[in-house]
């Protein structure tokens, strides 16, 4: 059998890993992506100890972070369309208006 | 036999998600994390949690990474254009303090004990379905709106003539 | 680990995954020839017959002819993209037959997802035509290709949907209890068959399975009087036959899951001695799939094709409320019942 912390010690490295990607990385698709690795990371969380304690509840929960994913996916895909319409370019530090 | 597969599967990931930062071109990232998303619907699997390893091949890997790569391909994206050095010390400094912060969480989390696996939980898409259309139900509504509203939202954000 | 491999059950198991495989490959293979013929017929000529008698060897001839040719690469291509698209094409294409079972025993593996594992592996289908397309830097693929999968996406919804109201029926994912669900008879001698339950479903199943593997007259993506060849205009040699075998083991793998879920698998009448008994399940399940295969190519022979815009029209506006109001409707008189 493995134990559990096995399953923690991997969803925490990866879930390091999309912050750390998020935190270097300019292009906006590459911080969506980074994103996405984070909540496979919780939700590989959420599945082990849902396995451990016998409750479904945490399988539940996989499935609303599956959904606000998708929704976060969709809209963020959409920003990046307008965004490289008006400024053909995806680096956030040219998105830089708004800063003092 | 399972830790054979526990180790392998473990492996592909953690290799996936160093290659979706590792890369230039967003295109290859966006492979490399349809990698990651089916490792860890492997990893599911090893949980007893098949029904949610289809379920999360089906909407992440298949339809969410689709429209990524979609977006990609339509865009005609250049790779990454210049490698600022002011980013450089960044990184110097940032994964070795990333490493830091894993051997912290690592030494907390390594005192939970047990094996991550009951053998009375189903797993199945009944015990999802009784579960998810009687305890949250309201939660279930909820989503079905905010996925309307993301809808909504996609569409506009994505005109010509905002 | 090592007595597991050696024990007696992987050895069946492993006779199985051989008799299966080599089975698919070959009637993959027969299936070429036969909608070459079907074609040539519907068209009143002759099609293939030289190669062997009735051009029974014409697959063969095929296989060395797809082995042999010269490997190019178009200029500025991808190529790591271009190599790896018939790859991910032929994977997920081959992979649904692992679950699907071909008699009472002849399964390779029963799990209690198999059907939406089908579905999520025809979802990564997908990729193939789209790195393919764009891989090959041209603007014909680049068209096919996103046309392609802008309809797989569409008419995936309306094809999971469709089967909402079987499951209902039948009560579980897995595909080996569908077909038992669906033993006996009324009335002694209509088969208890979720056709007859579902025609509706039956139908929309069988429209989105037909857009999902991109044939006529869905087959915009690689439509030959438009876009040169689609998707595939750059390959040639062995991965366009891995495309070409992908396509066929899709348009097989819909037939066999229309078989299994509304005709009743490998259900039929049993006769003979013990002998005939053992193979005469996957007989009548290898004559259903031939069925459908048949119509598949009549329907190739016979119906124009629909333009883009009507196409993804009839996946959102027509199947897919069609889709949802066979599952309120259905789930209203099975919980009634």
């Amino acid at each position: 059998m493995i134990p559990l912390n096995w399953y923690l010690i991997l969803a925490a490295a990866l879930f390091l890993l999309g912050m750390l990607g998020f935190f270097l990385k300019r292009n906006i698709i590459s911080l969506l992506l980074s994103v996405e690795i984070m909540l496979n990371a919780v939700n590989l969380t959420f599945v082990a100890f849902s396995s451990r304690n016998g409750q479904i509840s945490g399988q539940i929960f996989v499935f609303f972070v599956l959904v606000v994913a998708a929704a976060e996916a969709a809209v963020g895909l959409a920003l990046v369309i307008a965004m490289f319409r008006n400024r053909e370019t995806l680096n956030v530090d040219r998105s830089n208006l708004l800063k003092w | 036999m399972i830790q054979i597969l526990f180790m392998f599967f473990a492996a592909v990931a953690l290799g996936a998600a160093i290659n979706v930062l590792a890369q230039k071109h967003v295109l290859y990232s966006s492979l490399s994390l349809i990698v990651l998303l089916t490792s860890i619907s492997a990893l599911f699997v090893l949980l007893q949690a098949e029904f949610l390893a289809v379920i999360n091949v089906i909407v992440y890997a298949g339809a969410i990474m689709v429209l990524f790569v979609f977006v990609i391909m339509l865009l005609n994206l250049p790779a990454d254009e210049e490698r600022v050095d002011r980013l450089r010390w960044l990184k110097l400094i940032g994964i070795p303090m990333g490493l830091f912060l894993l051997f912290m969480v690592g030494r907390t989390v390594w005192n939970v004990e047990g094996s991550a696996t009951t053998p009375e939980l189903p797993g199945t898409a009944q015990a999802i379905g009784a579960s998810l259309f009687t305890d949250y139900i309201l939660p279930f509504e909820l989503t079905s709106l905010l996925i309307l509203i993301a809808l909504m939202g996609a569409v506009v954000f994505a005109k010509k003539d905002l | 680990m090592i007595e597991y491999f050696s024990s007696r059950d992987f050895l069946i198991l492993a006779a199985k995954m051989i008799a299966i495989f080599g089975g698919v490959m070959t009637a993959l293979a027969y299936t070429t020839l036969v909608e070459r013929r079907l074609m040539a017929f519907v068209q009143m000529r002759p099609g293939p017959n030289r190669v062997g008698p009735f051009g029974l060897l014409q697959p063969l001839a095929d296989g060395l002819k797809f082995l042999l040719k010269e490997q190019t690469v178009p200029g500025n291509a991808n190529v790591f993209l271009y190599y790896l698209a018939p790859i991910v094409s032929m994977i997920p294409a081959l992979l649904s037959f692992s679950v699907i079972p071909f008699g009472p025993d002849l399964k390779i593996a029963d799990t209690n997802v198999s059907l939406l594992f089908i579905f999520a592996i025809t979802s990564l289908g997908v990729y193939g035509i789209v790195l393919g397309g764009w891989s090959s830097n041209s603007k014909y693929p680049l068209m096919g290709a996103m046309r392609a999968s802008a309809q797989m996406l569409s008419y995936e919804l309306s094809l999971t949907l469709s089967v909402v109201g079987v499951l209902m029926i039948a009560n579980t994912l897995s595909l080996n209890s569908i077909v038992l669900s669906q033993q006996g008879t009324w009335f002694g001698f209509i088969p208890r068959w979720n056709i007859f339950i579902q025609p509706v479903g039956f139908l929309v199943y069988i429209l989105s399975g037909i857009a999902e593997t991109n044939r006529l007259p869905f087959d915009l993506a690689e439509s030959e009087q438009e876009l040169v060849a689609g998707w595939h205009t750059e390959y040639s040699g062995m991965k366009f036959a891995m495309f070409f075998l992908a396509e066929y083991a899709n348009m097989v793998t819909v037939s066999a899951l229309a078989t299994i879920m509304f005709l009743g698998g490998w259900n039929g009448p049993m006769f003979g001695p013990w002998w005939l008994q053992m193979g005469l399940p996957t007989v009548w399940f290898v004559l259903k799939i031939s069925g459908f295969l048949f119509v598949y190519m009549l329907i190739r022979a016979t119906i124009p094709r629909i333009r883009y815009d009507q196409l993804m029209r009839f996946g959102w506006k027509i199947l897919l409320p069609i889709a949802l109001a066979n599952i309120v409707i259905t789930s209203f008189l099975v919980a009634i019942s």
